[in-house]
């Protein structure tokens, strides 16, 4: 099936991109990759009066290094954000979560703010962007505000962007000290969406962990950081025995859904297993 | 309406089309490249794969509005001029990679733009680069093998280590020692 008509506006700037949307009517659907919104439309889950494609607002594209963060435009790519070196290297966990999106002609058109912004449970960026505690940057005809990622993440497939507002960048602090970091994911056939996935950074420190950061995907409306895990982990043994103690909170206070892939019970038992994982990779055990 | 202006295979197309239109239906009905197919209705099987500005894309997945100023090479533009096959198209056809061919233009067009990135690709690299093309018939291992002989063919390396460089293995050779469960005779 193809798309129900729609009006098509075309900026080239974040504040035609705004005017264009305050303009559209009452249904208005930005449109990124289109990699999620071109699906819906065509199985008419979705049916917006205008479109307002930002693939020519030029000035949100790209990775910028900004001293104490790595800024990614959302509209940067997954192939962009993948080639990038300073991605590779402080957000490494970024690129790894990326490298499992989708397949290639998906990561050439999909964007990491239109991954974001879709916020669905099962995408592999929000998770990460929750574990690196990133802020996103959004513009409005207001102008525009920063919302942390624990704030972004409303619902299923809810954010925090306000009508008419679009995300315009995401900041990624740079972590001090040496941190290991990992994507776990677990999914059925090749391209298929997370069934569950951890995303874990680890720092070490004379034999110890001194800090690690979990973020959970597909365990619940939201993206959620593995919390009990997490303060177990402060200042534990760097040892497998730890971990795997640890690893054992993961899915604590979470609430995932049951569907085709999966049982909620089946997807607690993932958590932990996965987190063990991952947090044993980022820890280099 | 919108106007927009594609060059396709080397052609400049300037048309008017309605903004809902995908870019594969722009490129079959408009253009007239048949050689791109659709297989499905959910962006999942890559049949519809283009390159747009060189890298490969579904061309079910993409608006003909966004590919405005933008340059498509389809199945029907990778032959050279003299009509002499790329040869991955040869190594599709003499390594059997294909059985009822629906899924061949777009495994060959994804094939294209993974050589780009990765000329000499190992067999895991080759598998997760097509990882968003499905193909009903083959079991991929012709087509693993079609890949990794084209590679060698076009990087100018002559390959004696592999199964790939037995080109004149026949269709039926190369089938039993892929799937030995299902032997077939020649
Ligand atoms: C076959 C296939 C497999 C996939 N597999 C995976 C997978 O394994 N893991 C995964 O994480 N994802 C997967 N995806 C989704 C992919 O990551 C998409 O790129 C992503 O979900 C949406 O990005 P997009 O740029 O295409 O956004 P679009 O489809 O253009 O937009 C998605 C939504 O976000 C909104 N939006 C986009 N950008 C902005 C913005 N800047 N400001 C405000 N709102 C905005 C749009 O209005 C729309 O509602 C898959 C997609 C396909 C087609
Ligand atoms: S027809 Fe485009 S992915 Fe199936
Ligand atoms: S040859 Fe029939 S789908 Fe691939």
């Amino acid at each position: 099936m193809i798309p129900a008509p729609f009006a098509y506006a075309r900026p080239t700037t974040v504040d035609e991109a705004v005017q264009a949307i305050a303009e559209g009517g009452e249904d208005v659907k930005v449109m990124a990759g289109g990699q999620s919104l071109i699906p819906v439309m065509r199985l008419r889950l979705a049916a917006p009066e205008t479109v307002v494609d930002l693939g020519r607002v030029a000035e949100l594209r790209g990775v910028r290094d900004d001293g104490d963060a790595i800024v990614i435009g959302a509209m940067t790519t997954h192939a962009q954000v993948l080639a990038d070196p300073l991605v590779r290297q402080h957000a490494p966990l970024v690129a790894a979560a990326t490298e499992t999106v989708a397949d290639r002609q998906t990561r050439h058109r999909g964007t990491f703010g239109g991954a974001l912004a879709h916020a669905d449970p099962a995408g592999d960026l929000p998770a990460c962007a929750l574990a690196l505690d990133a802020e996103l940057v959004v513009a409005g005809l207001g102008g525009r505000r920063t919302v942390p990622a624990a704030e972004f993440f409303v619902d299923y497939l809810t954010t925090a962007l306000e009508e008419g507002e679009i995300l315009v960048e995401v900041r990624i602090p740079k972590l001090p000290g040496e941190w290991g970091m990992h994507y776990e994911k677990f999914q059925r056939v090749a391209q298929a969406w997370s069934i569950v996935a951890v995303a874990a950074a680890v720092r070490r420190e004379d034999g110890h962990i001194a800090e690690a950061r979990i973020g959970l995907t597909n365990m619940g409306p939201t993206p959620l950081r593995a919390t009990a895990t997490e303060a177990a982990l402060a200042g534990a043994d760097a040892t497998v025995e730890a971990v795997a103690a640890a690893a054992g909170h993961a899915a604590e206070g979470t609430s995932p859904s049951s569907d085709l892939n999966a049982q909620a019970d089946y997807r607690q038992h993932l958590a932990q297993v996965l987190t063990r994982r991952a947090v044993l990779r980022a820890a280099g055990l | 309406m919108t106007q927009i202006s594609v060059r396709v295979d080397g052609v400049t197309y300037a048309d008017d089309v309605e903004p809902r239109t995908l870019l594969v239906n722009y490129l079959r009905e408009q253009v007239g490249k048949v050689g791109t197919v659709v297989g499905c209705d959910t962006s999942n099987c890559g049949a519809c794969t283009v390159l747009l500005d060189g890298v490969a894309v579904k061309s079910c997945t993409v608006l003909a509005v966004q590919a405005d100023e933008a340059e498509v090479t389809t199945i029907e533009g990778v032959a050279a001029p003299d009509g002499t096959l790329h040869p991955l198209q040869r190594a599709f056809h003499e390594l059997h990679g294909l059985q009822c061919g629906f899924c061949t233009p777009g495994m060959i067009m994804a094939s294209i733009d993974l050589l780009r990135d990765h000329p000499d690709p190992s067999e895991t690299e080759i598998r997760e680069g097509i990882e968003g093309n499905l193909c009903r018939c083959t079991g991929y291992q012709n087509i693993v093998r079609a890949v990794q002989h084209a590679a060698g063919e076009m990087s100018g390396r002559a390959r004696s280590d592999g199964p790939a460089s037995d080109r004149s293995a026949s269709p039926a050779d190369v089938d039993t020692a892929a799937a030995p469960h299902a032997v077939v005779r020649a």
